[in-house]
C-alpha cells in the first residue's frame, strides 16, 4: 500500500480491548482504515461506539491491543486530530474566542488566529455570533461552533461523537452539509451515530459493532444493499438487536 | 439599653465624621487583610488548580491536608509566626515581629488553605467537564490550568471571599505577631478586643459596624457583580 509521507493514515487498530472492571466493553477489534472515505460506525446503544472513537483519539488508553498511525514514532499523531462530542463543551468566552483558543493551543500566531477564526466563523455560517458569549447560543448553534472549532485546526481526521443526536432536522442539515465541505477539503470523517438515514447519507464505508465486537466492515453500497452479518440486517430492518436476536450474532 | 444605644448613636458619630483613629485603624486593617488576600491567591489557586488537574502519589493526603487546615486555629498560625519572626527564630533578624508585614505574613498563613482547598474543589468540577474537550485541543492539565481558573472565576470570587472574611475577622494570629501597638499594628480586630477589655463600647461599636459593612459590601458586590456577569454570560 502506498501512503503519502506526511498523512497519519493509515490506521490500523489490532486485537484492541478495552476492559473497565470485569467488563469487556471492546473486544479484540481490528481493522484499518485509509484517508479519504468517510467512515460511519454503525451499532445499538452500548455497543461501544464512543468508546472506540476516544481510544482512537487517544483520549483513553486500551486495556490491550494496538492503536498505530502512521509515522506515529516521528510526530505526536494527537497534531493531527480533532473531535466534535455529542454534547458540546464551550468555554465561558465569546464564540470567536472560543475558536481561537483552540487555536493558540496549537501554537498559532495572533494575527493568524485572527484570520482563520473570522474565515471559518463565516464558513459555518456564525460570523454573526462572534462575539456572543458561546454559552448563551443555542444548542445547534453550539454544536456549529464546536465543529467550526474543531474544522479550524484544518485536522488530517475528525471524529464526531454523534454530534446531531439532541439536534432537529434544519440543524441536522446545515451540520451534514458542513460535515461536506470539510470532508472535501481533505479531512477523513469518522463519525458515529445510530441514525439509519444519516449513515445512508454520510457513509462511505460502514464499521458496524455490537457488543464491543466489530460484526461488519464494508463499503456502505454493499452493507446498506446486502450486509454479510445477520445482526446488521436485523440493525438495518430495524429490529430490536437483544433477545432472540442476540443468537444471531456471529 | 439606654448605654448600648448611647454608645451605638456615638460610634455612628464617629464613622460619619470620619475619626482620625477610627479611619486609621480600619485603613490598616484593609491594607493588611487585602495584601494577605492578594499573596495568598497568587500562591494558593494555582497549588490548588494543579492538585486538582494533577495524579501523584500522595495527592489524596494533600487534599485531605488542604480541607483540614481550612479550619486552622489563629492563635495556633500566631504562635508559629511569632517562634519564626521573634529574635531566636529562623527569621529574627528580619525584625518583622510587631509590625504589619509580620500580620500580612500571618494572614497569608491562615487564609491559603481556605482558597487552596476551594480552588481545588472548583476547578476539579470544572475538569471533570472540560477534560475531554481541552484534552482533544491539544490542552494537557498544564496549559488546562489557566483557561479552568478563567472559566471558573465566578466560583472562584467565593473562594477569594471566604478568605478575605477569615482575614479580616480573625483577632488571635494579629493579636500574636501584631502586638496590638497603637497607631502602628492596631487594626478594627484587636482594637475591638481591646476597646471592649476598656469598658468603651464606642469605638468598639464604631469599629464593629464597620467590619460589618466591609463584610456586607464584598460579599453583596461580589453577588451583584456575579448575578451581572452570569446573566450576560451564563
Amino acid at each position: 500500500m502506498t501512503v503519502n509521507a506526511d498523512s497519519i493514515f493509515p490506521l490500523e487498530l489490532t486485537d484492541l480491548r478495552y476492559e473497565a472492571g470485569d467488563k469487556r466493553l471492546i473486544n479484540d477489534l481490528s481493522f484499518t482504515l485509509k484517508a479519504g472515505p468517510r467512515t460511519i460506525i454503525l451499532g445499538p446503544n452500548g455497543a461501544g461506539k464512543s468508546l472506540l472513537l476516544r481510544l482512537c483519539h487517544g483520549l483513553i488508553n486500551p486495556s490491550g491491543g494496538a492503536i498505530r498511525w502512521h509515522g506515529a514514532q516521528a510526530r505526536n499523531p494527537s497534531d493531527f486530530q480533532a473531535m466534535v462530542f455529542q454534547r458540546p463543551i464551550m468555554l465561558r468566552r465569546s464564540a470567536q474566542a472560543n475558536v481561537d483558543y483552540a487555536l493558540a493551543l496549537r501554537g498559532v500566531s495572533r494575527a493568524e488566529r485572527k484570520h482563520l477564526t473570522q474565515e471559518v466563523l463565516e464558513k459555518t455560517g456564525l460570523t454573526e455570533f462572534a462575539k456572543r458569549p458561546a454559552r448563551v447560543m443555542s444548542f445547534g448553534e453550539q454544536q456549529k461552533l464546536a465543529l467550526a472549532r474543531a474544522w479550524v485546526l484544518k485536522p488530517q481526521v475528525l471524529f464526531l461523537d454523534e454530534p446531531t443526536a439532541s439536534l432537529d432536522p434544519g440543524a441536522t442539515y446545515a451540520f451534514e452539509e458542513i460535515i461536506a465541505e470539510i470532508h472535501a477539503a481533505g479531512t477523513k470523517i469518522i463519525m458515529t451515530t445510530h441514525n439509519m438515514g444519516q449513515a445512508r447519507r454520510l457513509a462511505d464505508e460502514v464499521l458496524f459493532i455490537h457488543q464491543g465486537k466489530l460484526l461488519e466492515h464494508s463499503p456502505a453500497a454493499d452493507f446498506f444493499t446486502a450486509p454479510k452479518n445477520p445482526l446488521a440486517e436485523a440493525f438495518i430492518r430495524g429490529d430490536l438487536l437483544w433477545g432472540p436476536n442476540q443468537e444471531m450474532q456471529s | 439599653m439606654t448605654d448600648f444605644s448611647d454608645a451605638l448613636l456615638t460610634s455612628v458619630g464617629l464613622i460619619v465624621n470620619l475619626n482620625q483613629d477610627l479611619t486609621e485603624i480600619v485603613l490598616l486593617s484593609l491594607r493588611v487583610s487585602f495584601s494577605a488576600l492578594f499573596i495568598a491567591t497568587l500562591i494558593a489557586m494555582p497549588v490548588g488548580a494543579a492538585v486538582a488537574l494533577y495524579r501523584f502519589p500522595g495527592r489524596t493526603a494533600i487534599v485531605v491536608f488542604m480541607n483540614a487546615l481550612m479550619g486552622l486555629p489563629p492563635v495556633v498560625v500566631g504562635l508559629i509566626v511569632y517562634l519564626l519572626l521573634s529574635r531566636t527564630g529562623p527569621f529574627g533578624v528580619f525584625g518583622l515581629l510587631f509590625t504589619p508585614t509580620a500580620m500580612i505574613i500571618a494572614q497569608v498563613l491562615l487564609i491559603m488553605p481556605i482558597i487552596g482547598a476551594l480552588t481545588r474543589q472548583v476547578i476539579e468540577d470544572l475538569w471533570a467537564e472540560y477534560e475531554e474537550q481541552l484534552r482533544s485541543l491539544g490542552a494537557g492539565p498544564g496549559r488546562a490550568i489557566t483557561a479552568l481558573i478563567w472559566d471558573g472565576r465566578y466560583s472562584l470570587l467565593t473562594a477569594l471571599l471566604a478568605g478575605f472574611g477569615r482575614a479580616s475577622a480573625e483577632v488571635g494570629a494579629v493579636m500574636i505577631v501584631g502586638g496590638n501597638i497603637d497607631h502602628v499594628t492596631r487594626v478594627m480586630t484587636t482594637s475591638i478586643a481591646l476597646e471592649v477589655s476598656k469598658g468603651d463600647l464606642v469605638l468598639a461599636l464604631a469599629l464593629g459596624c464597620v467590619l460589618m459593612a466591609i463584610s456586607l459590601g464584598a460579599n453583596g458586590g461580589a453577588y451583584g457583580m456575579k448575578a451581572l456577569a452570569e446573566r450576560s454570560e451564563k
